[in-house]
């Protein structure tokens, strides 16, 4: 029997422990930037929707799976972007993609606010597949051309699409990504591998295997992610707080620190055959422990293990 | 994917001053709603595009139903529809009701 007890039900403020996995797209804009201080750019009651799906016999969704808008994070103003990723997956049509690029465009050229990116994405939508892989170029260019003109531009992932495909890309485009455990990124998921190299090489089925080679803890301790928080919209907001403040300029240097990097981590892990190997190798005790492991414990794990370095990116 | 257009003159005006609202997510069994407060006080009209075909006697009946309960007038309804259940189709349009009540 559930009593019906007064402390028990929601208190009508803001609820900044909401799951951030569980939340739709408007929910976590909502509740991450400043209270009331969200500015939606081309809403839903413009009805900007893909001029594809209608072709498909497939169902329109007003704000083509995206949000975008400006903020106040913390007093300061942000541009925002959140997908969607109920509807078709979160992934890239034109309109979805082009609402992206238009404000990462609008940041580059202000160059005084920070860009947030809420990815929630499975890739490039395949009844628009073209307009989709063009739009994710154009954001990729656009992304690096708002760092160019020294805007942060920070990623936080931990919905349940993930961050797939061309969202992959992306991501690995931005200043810095906040995850959680259930964020996972990759560009080629789990059944398009085994689809292409058979289940030898991966068994999409087995859970276990995906969460630990594409899930957030396992993209914190290779370096992927620079920052993993709980799943709570404000473990996302302190994370996305602290790496904009953090996260450094953006030239040539950068990508060749990047590169070395990345190399230096190809160099160290390459031969090895599961995450489990990595781990080991960078220092984890008990590997095994690691995806059981609560997320307070598994933060201080890894705070341990190696922070990321700053220069990088 | 099938338009339907449901007309209805109601009893009252909608509660509240908020001009548009939308809840919901077109997803499979989902649907979303979005509310603009935009025709005359008496008046309410449902919009829906819906990829299942055929059930238009029962969304006649779901928003006879919805608008004899809320009396949403001035209100114009939009939907696009992921083969949502009548019951949850109720939900969202009480929900959307429910959010154009605030004041802004």
């Amino acid at each position: 029997m559930i009593a019906a007890h007064p402390q028990a039900r929601p208190s009508a403020g803001p609820d900044l422990s909401t799951s951030w996995y569980e939340a739709s797209a408007r929910t976590r804009v909502r509740l991450l930037l400043d209270p009331s201080s969200f500015r939606e750019i081309i809403g839903p009651e413009q009805r900007e929707v893909s001029p594809h799906l209608r072709l498909f016999d497939l169902p329109e969704q007003f704000d083509d799976g995206i949000v975008v808008g400006t903020g106040r994070l913390d007093g300061k103003p942000v541009l925002v972007a959140a997908q969607e990723g109920r509807f078709m997956g979160g992934a890239f049509g034109e309109v979805h993609g082009a609402k992206l690029t238009g404000l990462l465009r609008a940041a580059r050229d202000a160059a005084s606010a920070s860009v947030l990116i809420l990815f929630d994405t499975g890739g490039v939508r395949l009844q628009e597949a073209n307009a989709g892989e063009l739009a994710i170029a154009e954001i990729m260019r656009a992304v690096i051309e708002a760092r160019l003109a020294g805007v942060k531009v920070i990623g936080l992932i931990g919905g349940r699409s993930g961050c797939y495909g061309g969202g992959g890309l992306i991501a690995g485009c931005c200043s810095a990504l906040v995850v959680s455990e259930q964020g996972r990124i990759a560009v080629s998921g789990p059944e398009v591998i085994e689809t292409n190299r058979g289940v030898d090489e991966f068994d999409s089925r087995d859970r276990a295997l995906v969460w630990r080679t594409m899930g957030g803890k396992h993209r914190r301790l290779a370096g992927g992610a620079d920052v993993f928080v709980d799943d709570r919209v404000d473990a996302f907001r302190a994370a996305a707080l602290d790496l904009i403040a953090s996260s450094g300029s953006f030239g040539l240097h950068t990508l060749e620190a990047e590169q070395a990097r990345l190399a230096d981590r190809l160099r160290r892990f390459g031969a090895c055959q599961d995450s489990l190997d990595i781990w080991a190798e960078e220092g984890v005790a008990d590997a095994a422990s690691v995806p059981g492991m609560p997320a307070d414990q598994f933060i201080a794990l890894a705070d341990k293990v190696w922070r990321i370095p700053r220069d990088a990116r | 994917m099938e338009d339907l257009t449901l007309r209805h003159t109601t009893r009252e005006r909608a509660r509240g001053n908020r001009q548009m609202a939308i809840i919901g997510v077109v997803a499979s069994g989902n649907l979303e709603v979005l509310t603009e407060r935009v025709l005359p006080e008496n008046e309410c009209v449902v919009e829906i595009r819906t990829a299942a075909e055929g059930f238009g006697e029962v969304w006649a009946a779901v928003v006879a139903d919805f608008v004899e309960r809320h009396s949403p007038g001035g209100i114009r309804f939009a939907i696009n529809d992921g083969g949502a259940r009548p019951d949850t189709v109720s939900l969202r349009l009480a929900q959307a009701a429910r959010l154009m009540e605030s004041d802004q």
